[in-house]
């Protein structure tokens, strides 16, 4: 799994100052730093289809929305607010594939500024900002470090943006709107095995995202898509959901997203795209939105070895989802019941409850005893839920929105503010701002007031080193030795251009779980040269066959 | 916790409406520390806030 964000990003001062270029001038600072050549490799856009239904259609390119198209490094895809392919050759994993050298390098604009970092992540600017994806990981702290990664490396481009005399001053925002109508996306990413039929995907989760939001939540101040009413509510996207299932991710946005671009071999996975999530800050907040999602998957995909779990969630489906994503995030005191299909009227905390019992009882069922991580993530997630229901305050150092509410409702009680006091507002937007100085989130992390999972020194060692137990060790670990010779990368390749080769040679990675540090660390380590580690993987213990 | 909906509770019960407590130990404690978080953040707010709100002006994304 992995997460993905664009930042919010402004010049202090000038609003109207243009994103496109001041993102490019982030991924670009941030590109200067990697000594390795892939810091200006293109991204491999052969394996991307955005236009790929998980229903099982295609969209007609001509009738996308512009901004939904972004496989074109010539032509960047457009903000979702402006007016507004091809199915990839399957290819077989393992050996290097020739590729014709092209007579001249690309066309490159700013937009399209790309780069691949040795951590595994991919920093570039996708639809006016600067665009995170962190790494392929397989557990929820997992997550939280490489997440925080992200920020670190967004914060350290910024800075070096800001001593150029050159270049204007740039602020990122972790967060997911703008307050005036503007929304951009925190997406999370799950490998999901294809046998799972979409439809019981959408069924399972479709009331598992809508009431998440209880501890997923950022906080927002402002109620509607331009923020026209006054008040607080728990999630920064739910006003921008407006249909049960799609394909768009920047108009009509989807409480399911069917963007089915596995970035994998597509015979045995998809890959599952969730649009409806908020950025999150607190370590805990990410932590559960990732953990407790992928357990709902585990049961999907265990589903006949655990039937009564499956047929428990099943039957938690809502008579209007889209209302309640609504519903849900705007009542404070998470109480309000939803109603559902079977005529039960249940709270997002008790529907929440029933995913969780439906997990626990599914591994009894399967006989699976959790390991730490999972355990971890069921501990958690009763703890919040019961306390969100008892006493929510006692959530405020894990939970986004309480944490943000609490600072909130101080301002409001010790100076008298109104909710539409713009002062309220300013907190919200700089909750988020990542310079540790300035971001209130940052300073309630230093006064101790908000819990942290992972260690400052694990999330620094992760801005440079891959996670060691997906492809992604691969990637980075063949763009820190050998950066020099691949000329172009993607989720799922990387392409040398080894001096003195008659071609370009493209490594396809289709399986996610190889390429980990125990498959391909001495192959990495024991090639002296590029073109001896090409040697390697075209040779019988290569990629896929190193065990 | 409360939120927006914090004052609408005190109508119904009227003939033996209990004393109204006096808030816990707890919620007192949580005050003062808010107090001390607001202190905290105090000199890093935008000291134009409605400037620096209207200010803020995204393009959509995903």
């Amino acid at each position: 799994m992995g997460i993905e964000t664009e930042y919010g990003i402004a010049e202090p001062g000038r609003p109207m100052a243009n994103p496109m270029l001041l993102s490019s001038y982030v991924v670009a600072a941030y590109a200067g730093t990697q000594l390795h050549r892939a810091a200006r490799a293109r991204w491999d856009y052969d394996d991307e289809d955005p236009l790929q239904d998980a229903r099982g259609f295609h969209l007609d390119r001509a009738s996308a929305h512009p901004s939904v198209l972004t496989d074109d490094p010539a032509h960047p895809a457009p903000s979702g607010d402006t007016a507004p392919g091809d199915v990839p050759a399957r290819r077989r994993p393992g050996a290097p594939q020739s590729r014709p050298r092209l007579p001249v390098e690309e066309y490159e604009d700013p937009g399209a500024a790309n780069v691949i970092l040795t951590n595994g992540a991919r920093l570039y600017v996708d639809h006016a900002h600067p665009e995170y994806s962190s790494p392929e990981v397989t557990s929820p702290r997992d997550i939280v470090t490489w997440d925080k990664a992200g920020e670190e490396v967004m914060l350290r481009a910024a800075r070096i943006v800001a001593v150029n005399p050159a270049l204007p001053d740039v602020t990122l925002y972790k967060n997911n709107v703008d307050g005036k109508g503007a929304t951009y996306g925190t997406h999370e990413n799950y490998l999901v095995d294809r046998a799972v039929p979409f439809a019981e995907i959408v069924d399972v989760l479709t009331p598992f995202f809508v009431t998440r939001t209880v501890f997923t939540g950022a906080g927002r101040v402002g109620i509607g898509p331009v923020g026209q009413l006054a008040g607080f509510q728990l999630a920064q996207r739910a006003d921008y959901i407006e249909a049960e299932v799609g394909l768009e991710t920047t108009l009509r946005r989807p409480i399911i997203n069917t963007r089915d671009e596995p970035h994998a071999d597509p015979e045995r996975w998809r890959r599952l795209h969730v649009i409806i999530g908020d950025a999150n800050m607190l370590e805990v907040a990410t932590f559960l939105k990732v953990g407790t999602s992928s357990l709902v998957l585990w049961l999907l995909e265990h589903r006949d070895a655990v039937p009564h779990a499956v047929a428990a969630v099943r039957s938690l489906r809502l008579v209007e989802p889209v209302g309640a994503v609504q519903l849900v995030s705007r009542d404070l005191t998470m109480t309000t019941r939803l109603a559902l299909a079977d005529g039960r009227r249940l709270t997002a905390l008790e529907i929440q409850r029933c995913y969780l019992e439906a997990v626990r009882s599914g591994l009894e069922e399967a006989a699976t005893p959790p390991d730490a991580a999972t355990a971890e993530v069921l501990d958690r997630w009763e703890s919040v839920l019961t306390r969100l229901a008892t006493d929510p305050a006692s959530c405020a150092r894990e939970v986004e929105w309480l944490a943000k509410l609490r600072l909130l409702e101080g301002l409001r009680r010790r100076d008298h503010l109104s909710w539409d006091h713009p002062r309220l507002a300013a907190v919200d937007i700089q909750w988020s701002d990542l310079r540790p100085e300035r971001g209130l989130y940052h300073r309630l992390l230093e006064a101790g007031a908000v819990e942290r999972l992972v260690d400052a020194e694990a999330v620094s060692r992760a801005v440079h080193e891959p996670p060691t137990d997906t492809r992604a060790y691969f990637r980075g670990r063949a763009l820190a030795r050998f950066g020099a010779e691949i000329s172009a990368a993607s989720w799922d390749s990387l392409i040398f251009d080894v001096p003195g080769a008659a071609t370009l040679q493209r490594v396809a990675m289709r399986d996610p779980w190889r390429g980990t540090e125990a498959h391909v660390r001495e192959l990495l380590d024991s090639s002296g040269a590029a073109s001896e580690l090409l040697e390697k993987l075209m040779g019988p213990r290569g990629f896929t066959g190193a065990a | 916790m409360s939120g927006q909906q914090r004052s609408e509770r005190h109508h119904d019960d009227d003939a033996d409406a209990p004393e109204p407590i006096s808030p816990p130990t707890a919620a007192q404690a949580r005050d003062t520390e808010v107090d001390a978080l607001l202190e905290e953040i105090d000199g890093v707010l935008e000291s134009n806030a409605e400037s620096f709100v209207r200010g803020f002006v995204q393009k959509g994304g995903q």
